[in-house]
C-alpha cells in the first residue's frame, strides 16, 4: 500500500515537471498549453492524495475545463501570429537572468530540503477525517468562516468579466482610432448589414448559378 | 504515506520552472501559462501544508478540521480565473494594435 503510494505521488510529480518544463520550452504555443494540460491534471491528482477531493474536483473544472480553452481560443484566434518563431533578440540576456533566478531557486530548494532532513520530520501528518476535504465540509466552511471573502471573489470575477469584454472589443464606433486601428479597419473586409439581413439573400448568393438552379428544381 | 516535504519541494520546483519560463520567454501567451504553473505551485503548497496542519484554528466557526490552505487555494483559483480572461483580452488589444504577441515589442509606452 506504502508502494502503491510513492509510485502514484513519484508519477504525479515527473507528469507535472514534465508538463511544467514543456510549457516553458515548447516553440509551438498549442504544445505549450497541451503541456499546462498535463500539469493541471497531474496535480489534481495530488490533491486526491492529499484528502483534497473538491479541491482536485475545481482544478479540473476551471483550469483544464475554462482556463486551457480559453487559452486555446486565442491560440486559435490569432492563427500564426501566436507563435513567435525568430525569438532570439536578447536571448542571452534572458537565458543569464532566467538562469540566475533558477539556480537561485535550485540553491534554496536544496538548503531547504537539507535543513529539513537535518532536523528529522518536522511537519506532523495528522490523521485526517473521513469528510476532510469533501464537498459538504468544505462548502460549511467556505460559507461560515469566509463567507465575506467568497462574496468579494464574486464581485472580482464580475468586474474581470466586464474589463475583459470592455478591452477586448476596442474602441468600435469612435472617431479617434490610432494610426494602426484605422490601417487595420482599412483592411478588413466591409460586410454590408442589408444584404445580410434580406431572407433571400442568405444562402442563394453563396452558389453559384448552376448550383443554385439545381437546389430550386 | 509520502511526506509533506516531498510535495512541498515539488511546488517549489514548480515554481521555480514557472519563474524561468516567465523571464526567458517572450511570447505573452507562453508567459502567461508561466505565470499559471507558478500560481499551480503555490496551490500545491498551500494544500500541503493544510494536510499538515488540521487542528482547529481560534476563532473557526466550522466545527471539524481546518480547511485555510484549501480554501485559500480555491480563492486563488478564483483570482487566477479573472486574471487569465483580463490578460487574454489585453494580448488580444496588443495584437490588434501592433500584430504581435511578442511582449518586447508592445513598447508603446516608451519615451
Amino acid at each position: 500500500m506504502a508502494a502503491l503510494g510513492a509510485a502514484y505521488f513519484y508519477a504525479c510529480a515527473l507528469l507535472a515537471v514534465g508538463g511544467a518544463v514543456s510549457v516553458v520550452v515548447a516553440k509551438n504555443p498549442i504544445r505549450c498549453a497541451m503541456g499546462l494540460l498535463l500539469l493541471i491534471l497531474s496535480v489534481a491528482g495530488l490533491f486526491l492524495a492529499l484528502h483534497a477531493q473538491f479541491l482536485a474536483a475545481i482544478q479540473l473544472i476551471v483550469y483544464a475545463g475554462a482556463i486551457v480553452v480559453l487559452f486555446l481560443f486565442v491560440i486559435m484566434l490569432l492563427g500564426p501570429a501566436a507563435s513567435t518563431p525568430n525569438d532570439r533578440r536578447g536571448l542571452a540576456v534572458r537565458i543569464f537572468g532566467g538562469g540566475l533566478f533558477g539556480l537561485a531557486g535550485l540553491a534554496s530548494i536544496t538548503l531547504v530540503a537539507e535543513a529539513a532532513r537535518a532536523m528529522h520530520r518536522v511537519l506532523p501528518m495528522p490523521i485526517p477525517d473521513p469528510s476532510f476535504g469533501g464537498i459538504e465540509a468544505f462548502g460549511s466552511v467556505l460559507f461560515s468562516d469566509t463567507l465575506v471573502p467568497f462574496e468579494v471573489s464574486s464581485g472580482l470575477l464580475m468586474v474581470a468579466v466586464v474589463g475583459a469584454i470592455a478591452v477586448a472589443r476596442g474602441r468600435q464606433g469612435s472617431h479617434t482610432l490610432s494610426p494602426a486601428e484605422q490601417e487595420i479597419s482599412r483592411r478588413a473586409p466591409s460586410i454590408d448589414p442589408m444584404r445580410e439581413l434580406h431572407p433571400s439573400a442568405v444562402f442563394s448568393h453563396e452558389l453559384p448559378e448552376g448550383e443554385a438552379k439545381r437546389h430550386a428544381s | 504515506m509520502i511526506p509533506v516535504e516531498y510535495y512541498v519541494s515539488l511546488s517549489a520546483l514548480l515554481f521555480v520552472i514557472g519563474g524561468v519560463g516567465f523571464l526567458v520567454r517572450r511570447n505573452v501567451l507562453v508567459a502567461l501559462m508561466s505565470i499559471e504553473v507558478m500560481l499551480n505551485a503555490a496551490n500545491l503548497a498551500l494544500v500541503a501544508f493544510n494536510r499538515s496542519h488540521l487542528a482547529r484554528g481560534v476563532g473557526q466557526t466550522y466545527a471539524g478540521q481546518s480547511h485555510t490552505g484549501q480554501v485559500l487555494a480555491f480563492f486563488i483559483i478564483a483570482a487566477e480565473a479573472a486574471e487569465v480572461a483580463v490578460g487574454l483580452a489585453i494580448v488580444l488589444a496588443l495584437y490588434r494594435l501592433r500584430r504581435t504577441v511578442r511582449s518586447d515589442e508592445a513598447d508603446l509606452l516608451r519615451n
